[in-house]
């Protein structure tokens, strides 16, 4: 889930005529100064960071003067609670309270629908509130084809026996607090507590939302950099990663940074799986040989050997990796050549030089591993290829002998090399990439195997036999090119290497050029 | 018997002219599913292996008689727009394949499927099959693997991860054991046709004997399990397996949710109300086979 910072949501919650406390959001001590000496009044100091139980932390703090709120806040700034270091730090005017609700909406998977929480007890420990005093809670489905009515609301406040100005009031709050989960697509929105000041206003005094990660997408407004659930600020090569995934709807790509900043002694490996439940179970397998992952990734869903080129290129740019691992549940439905043909083109332009052991178990899994097979052969480092017939415990151990093996072997990042472009006469776009085909060279061609290869069947040969589209360059693009690469492994290995299929990773290559700076060092402190 | 879908099941492909809905059209038809039409908007004229393509759900129904199921392959963000024109056409179960359907969406979807008394499975999901006689979806990759992974016999299986559909159903295939009916229900927070709904078709079916059923954390859908089984409204006996055992117990986000749901959702907790149930929770997927197979020779 896409969260939203506390004060972007309470924003949000102002736009749509919720009451929020009156205060900034701060980026350095001196701005907290300036924003309480404007607020004229107490103020709290509230650190913008997702981890629960954020005042225990040391994440909230209270001043009487601006110069104290200034004092207080060189403390807060840069301090890390959870993983996360304080960059900004919200002040507002400290309320005074008579009283605090809980308010939330969230979706509830028996239901299959919105649910409305509220409780006439609010603040800290609501979740204990509930579990002692249930009759305190009262919760509400909403049928999302009608919305949310304020009667509805009124009735279950009135059972709660509220009258008079505060049931109206309550009653708009929580319509309008669902009306914003719906427009933003939340998952969950809570306001913990929802106060009732001493001067009979209700105020949301703190905001959680996240939004629902598939729905990110609509909501640009929100200006949600990664679409996923963090306890930790991305990584810079998540974040490249991620674009990758939006970018391409075509299966799935997920990759997350596990082990940061590994160490070039320590026993840390590439993984990438293929389905929740495959991923769990090959991941377990390698920790119990004593790796340690480097990353997650799951690369399931049938994607095109395009989309796990780059997945095993974004794996590939961590360090000191000491192997490969791919594997999923055994028996996939996707079709494992695509896969295959994805990390055969990587491996190849990685030259890489540690072992790999690939389990491609499912659809089609021996020409994958054969694929693997044959062309694999140039390269120092060993990759071995694995069906359903081998289990995830086995390919485990198989990785760990190989390791053993090439015990001085490790990793190390290059920069991103791509052939000179000015060579290739005839060129097509894909959909997210080009192919690039030297027709000079393909003079020389014998069999025309790449047309044969095509899987996708849009390539013929022109009169003088050289391939071109026998589609339009527009539904090449728009995705009749499958980008499966068959193609290009078909000329590098049995005609004249004159095709290549580039597909760019934005940002990869600058990231790349960071990583080998630090790459040096280390390399140079342990040698 | 069998759940859900057989030899009877009508079927229609939204989405047959894209990348996955040809090769998947071409699984179904190949395993012996009855396929009677494609739809994509645009496309009417068309045939993808032999399938006629129409412009709309309606025109298909009106040209090829009434369809009993649609399978979904659109884009996940025009998944909402292709099951509710399935719906309206008076489809009665929508499989939707796509991952990342939009949470709301699915919700408006699963509302008008309820008032027009009609089921969805999915989305996220790998789809299903009734071994020997008909699939949906794209579980087994070709129809030839699909014929050998999974057998006709007592053992109804459902869960919540795809991989591990197909693979505990290879392991039963291989330990002797066929399949009523193997059901993906999709591995996303809301889903259709949950594992609650599932097993109570299985408690329906004649040939169904066993349920194994893959579970994970999060959701209530385990615990629903349980709950069946306490009320008596499950009496088949269960086999379960529940993935995410080592996944970190991280700090809920959700007040509201733990409000709601309690502890309920946690590896603990689900592996408790199962066993509490009378539910054989085992901790390797291998060792199901051998569990389902004390079973069966009880009944």
């Amino acid at each position: 889930m896409a969260r939203l910072f506390e004060y972007q949501a309470k924003q949000l919650l102002q736009e749509k005529g919720i009451k929020i406390p009156r205060g900034e959001v701060a980026r350095s001590p001196r701005e907290v100064q300036r924003i309480a000496a404007r607020l004229d009044c107490p103020v709290v100091l509230k650190a913008q960071v997702w981890v629960t139980g954020r005042a225990e932390k040391g994440g909230i703090l209270f001043a009487q003067t601006p110069e104290e709120a200034e004092q207080k806040a060189k403390d807060l700034f840069g301090r890390k609670i959870g993983k996360f270091t304080v960059k900004e730090v919200l002040v507002e005017e400290k309320l005074a309270i008579a009283r605090e609700f809980f308010a939330g909406v969230i979706i509830d998977d028996a239901a299959k629908k919105p649910v409305l929480i509220f409780s006439s007890v609010g603040g800290t420990g609501i979740e204990e509130i509930a579990k002692k005093a249930p009759d305190k809670i009262v919760r509400l489905t909403i049928e999302i084809s009608q919305g949310l009515r304020e009667y509805e609301v009124r009735n279950i406040l009135q059972r709660q026996d509220f009258r008079g100005k505060i049931l109206v009031q309550l009653a708009s709050t929580l319509t309008r607090l669902y009306k914003i989960a719906r427009q933003v697509e939340a998952r969950s929105l809570e306001v913990n507590p929802l106060v009732l000041t001493e001067g009979s206003e209700l105020v949301a005094a703190d905001c959680h939302l996240a939004v629902d990660d598939y729905a990110v997408f609509r909501h640009p407004e929100l200006s949600i950099e990664i679409a996923r659930e963090f306890d930790r600020p991305p990584t810079p090569l998540e974040k490249i990663a991620y674009q990758v995934e939006k970018n391409d709807y075509r299966g799935t790509f997920y990759f997350l940074q596990m082990e940061e900043d590994p160490s070039p002694e320590e026993m840390v490996i590439g993984f990438q799986g293929a389905g929740g439940g495959g991923s769990m179970m090959s991941m377990d397998a390698v920790l119990a040989r004593g790796f340690k992952l480097a990353n997650y990734c799951d690369t399931s869903g049938n994607p095109p050997a395009s989309k796990v080129y780059r997945a095993a290129r974004i794996i590939l740019s961590q360090p000191f990796l000491k192997g490969y691992f791919a594997s999923g549940s055994g028996v996939a439905s996707q079709e494992q050549y695509h896969s295959a043909r994805g990390l055969v083109k990587a491996f190849l332009e990685e030259k890489l030089a540690i072992p790999a052991v690939i389990r491609l178990g499912g659809n089609y899994e021996n020409l994958a591993v054969q694929i693997l097979q044959t062309y694999l052969t140039r390269i120092r480092g060993v990759v071995e290829g694995y069906g359903h017939a081998d289990s995830a415990e086995f390919c485990a151990a198989r990785l760990a002998e190989l390791v053993r093996e090439n015990a001085s072997k490790s990793h190390l990042v290059s920069p991103l090399v791509y052939p000179d472009f000015s060579n290739y006469t005839y060129r097509f776009a894909t959909m997210t990439g080009e192919v690039l085909i030297d027709h000079r060279a393909c003079e020389a061609c014998q069999t025309k195997g790449c047309i044969k290869a095509c899987l996708a069947g849009i390539l013929e040969p022109d009169k003088a036999g050289r391939p071109v589209l026998n589609i339009s360059p527009e539904e090449a693009q728009k995705g009749k090119c499958t980008e499966c690469l068959a193609c290009e492994i078909f000329c590098k290995f049995h005609e004249q290497d004159a095709i290549y299929v580039y597909l760019p990773i934005p940002g990869l290559a600058e990231y790349r050029q960071q990583v080998i700076k630090e790459q040096q060092k280390k390399t140079r402190r342990s040698n | 018997m069998a759940i859900l879908v057989d030899k009877q099941t009508r079927v229609i492909i939204q989405g047959i002219t894209g990348r996955e809905g040809k090769v998947r059209a071409r699984l179904m038809k190949d395993y012996g599913t009855q396929v009677i039409a494609g739809v994509t908007p645009g496309r009417g004229g068309e045939e993808v292996h032999g399938i006629p393509v129409f412009d709309s759900v309606a025109e298909a129904l009106e040209e090829k008689g009434p369809a009993t199921a649609s399978v979904i392959f659109v884009p996940a963000t025009l998944v909402k727009e292709a099951a509710l024109e399935a719906l309206a056409a008076g489809v009665k179960m929508c499989v939707l394949i796509p991952d990342r359907v939009p949470i709301y969406d699915l919700l408006e979807i699963l509302a008008v499927a309820s008032a027009r008394e009609a089921v969805c499975l999915g989305p996220n999901t790998l789809g299903m099959v009734s071994p020997g006689k008909a699939l949906l979806g794209m579980i087994g990759g070709r129809a030839e693997r699909a014929r050998e992974w999974f057998r006709p016999g007592q053992v109804g299986v459902c869960s919540r991860s795809g991989g591990m559909t197909s693979a505990i159903s290879y392991y039963l295939t291989k330990a002797g054991f066929g399949q009523s009916s193997i059901i993906h229900v999709g591995g996303d927070a809301v889903v259709g046709l949950g594992l609650p709904e599932i097993v109570q078709y299985f408690e329906q079916d004649d040939q169904t004997e066993v349920i194994v059923l893959f579970g994970e954390i999060g959701t209530t859908q385990e615990e629903r399990v349980a709950d069946l089984i306490q009320q008596g409204k499950l009496t088949k006996p269960v086999v379960a397996y529940i993935g995410g055992k080592a996944a970190k117990a991280g700090t809920r986000f959700s007040h509201a949710g733990a409000i709601i749901e309690g502890d309920r959702g946690s590896y603990e907790s689900k592996r408790k109300c199962l066993e509490e149930a009378g539910v054989r929770v085992v901790d390797s997927i291998f060792d199901i086979p051998r569990f389902v197979n004390e079973l069966l020779r009880k009944n």
